[in-house]
């Protein structure tokens, strides 16, 4: 379990990071969305300690950070896969992680296998890795302390679509199993497919948060029928407001149950019935619009101070 | 690359409650193992015994037939220690911030502190085992030069004078930590380091020939002076104060600001 109650980040006059709140459940994977820029590395930052917070305070299993006695046991962390020497190889990677932690030394064969680096892959110096491979190894390093909870930054990003099911599958997997999982992403489609919660943030405020499942069901629904005109008429009369996609769509903020009660009712026969397709993505363009055009300052102004 | 599904991992547990802390001599062991296990790191190790054995051999042809001497050997083998020491130094510290991989150490080790405290204790580890090291080859070069030059072997360095160089060669070391925790980048640090060691004295030179109220300020105020006392022989009275007095100026201090500025700044 990961909880972060109202936590802020300001640089100066800047604030990056806006009271954001929000709590990680044990069997669940929670999708942390935000265009880039947004605050999410910021905010997983400040919840294992590596940026300090202006205000607020995190938890992770039910301690801060600085408090748990060995943390690589209790929590898994992937905030950047970029971020390592260049010069090391993976299985010296993982052996530094290993030693670190006082685990077994077959934890390094164990998670290589897991992560589907071959011998040859992991002797090699993770400079000349891709970036999909880089993101392997970083999956390695965050599980092989077997922790409960799992925190990463854009895990998908530079894997091939393979990868990317794979990346799924496995933290389904952990998750059924009863671990916690906060991942971030910029991209919609990414969190759609494999979060059970997603918390949405712009200009470093929650905009949006709750189950996928609330989230698509509250926008609306697309019905189809031979006659459209008949079937908007039904509609209208039932007091139901209606548009007209170019398809011949016919577009309602009602649930998927009602309209096809109302068609049925009016002897409609319907040819499709459906929660209304990308719905999730306009409420993510709608919310975050303002965001969205000048959605690289806030990080700017980080490497700014950071290099001044 | 193919795709599996994952088997290999034990059943989760959210709570480690007896989990116990790392121990600092883990911390330690695993930030002496980070100094050799890259490339550059390797050879910068491997140089401090090439240096070594290089100087030796360029005394035993160089130096006058009367200098061989153990005392020569020692000098012409610690030079290129106190220069390469240094650098290990700074890269111990810096390597977290140049190649970010204090995203991960910070994240495993929260408490900074003690991470700080590992890299100086394996800094300063190197640095002894570097110095032993250096003396063993120092006895080999004097047997073996003396022998080629059929000179009489002198063995004039003192316990007390190869304690003083071993202190000289760790303030030079332990000022590369400094100024890795105080710039916390590789380049930066490093030309800092050779302005401290290499312009600054120079400074001084100039300084105190012009001025000359500043010649007897100067060993108070000029570093590398006064760790010449330590390289030069065991220092006298005063020399020591004077030791201790420009490193509290140019490393204890500085050391504390740095200090200061690794907990509070930001891993990214």
């Amino acid at each position: 379990m990961i909880t972060i109650d109202s936590l802020t980040k300001k640089y100066g006059r800047t604030t990056v990071v806006d009271g954001v709140s929000l709590v990680a459940r044990p069997g669940r994977v929670t999708g942390f969305l935000g265009p880039n820029g947004a605050g999410k590395s910021t905010t997983m930052r400040m919840v294992v300690g590596l940026t300090k917070p202006t205000s607020g305070s995190s938890t992770v299993a039910g301690r801060p950070f600085h408090d748990l006695p060995n943390p690589g046991r209790d929590i898994g962390v992937m905030l950047d896969a970029s971020a390592q020497h260049a010069g090391r190889s993976g299985r010296e990677i993982l052996t530094i992680v290993q030693q670190m932690l006082g685990l077994p030394g077959r934890r390094v064969d164990e998670m290589l296998d897991l992560v589907s680096l071959t011998r040859a892959e992991a002797d090699r110096r993770v400079g000349n890795y891709s970036l999909g491979m880089r993101q392997r190894l970083g999956i390695a390093t965050a599980l092989i302390g077997n922790p409960g909870v799992l925190m990463l930054d854009e895990p998908a990003n530079g894997l091939d679509p393979a990868g990317i099911r794979w990346m799924r599958d496995l933290l389904r997997d952990f998750a059924d199993r009863g671990g916690t999982v906060l991942l971030s992403s910029h991209l919609l489609r990414e969190v759609e497919v494999i979060a059970d919660d997603i918390v949405m943030i712009g200009h470093g405020r929650v905009v949006c948060e709750g189950s996928k499942a609330d989230l698509v069901r509250s926008v609306g629904t697309v019905a189809r029928a031979d006659d459209t005109a008949t079937l908007r008429r039904a509609l209208h009369a039932a007091g139901i407001d209606t548009t007209v996609s170019d398809e011949g769509g016919v577009t309602t903020t009602a649930e998927p149950a009602h309209v096809g009660r109302v068609a049925f009712t009016a002897g409609i026969a319907l040819t499709e019935l459906r929660t209304a397709d990308g719905g999730l993505e306009d409420m993510f363009l709608e919310l975050t619009a303002d965001t969205q055009r000048e959605d690289t300052s806030p990080k700017k102004l980080h490497r700014e101070r950071a290099a001044a | 690359m193919t795709t599996t599904s994952p088997t290999t991992y034990d059943s989760l547990h959210e709570h480690h409650v007896d989990a116990p802390t790392i121990p600092l001599g883990r911390i330690v062991r695993v930030e002496l193992r980070k100094m050799f296990d890259t490339r550059s790191g390797f050879w910068l190790m491997a140089s401090l015994v090439i240096l070594g054995v290089v100087a030796t051999i360029g005394t035993i042809l160089f130096a006058p037939d009367d200098e061989l001497t153990h005392n020569t050997f020692a000098a012409a083998i610690g030079f290129p220690m106190t220069v390469v020491l240094p650098i290990i130094a700074i890269l111990a510290i810096t390597g977290e911030w140049s190649q970010r991989t204090g995203l991960t150490t910070f994240t495993l080790v929260p408490d900074r502190r003690q991470v700080l405290l590992a890299k100086i204790v394996s800094s300063v580890v190197v640095g002894i085992g570097a110095m032993l090291v250096a003396l063993v080859v120092g006895v080999a070069g004097n047997v073996v030069g003396t022998a080629i030059t059929g000179t009489d072997r002198v063995w004039d360095l003192s316990v007390a004078q190869f304690g003083t160089i071993v202190i000289g060669s760790l303030l030079c070391l332990l000022t590369g930590t400094m100024l890795g925790m105080v710039i916390r980048n590789s380049a930066g640090a490093l030309v800092t380091y050779f302005v401290l060691t290499l312009v600054l004295p120079t400074v001084f030179g100039i300084l105190a020939a012009s001025q000359p109220d500043f010649v007897d300020i100067r060993p108070w105020v000029d570093a590398e002076l006064a760790r010449s006392f330590l390289f030069d022989g065991p220092p006298q009275g005063e020399q020591w104060g004077q030791v201790a007095a420009t490193a509290g100026l140019w490393l204890v201090l500085p050391a504390l600001l740095g200090l200061r500025a690794v907990l509070r700044s930001e891993v990214k």
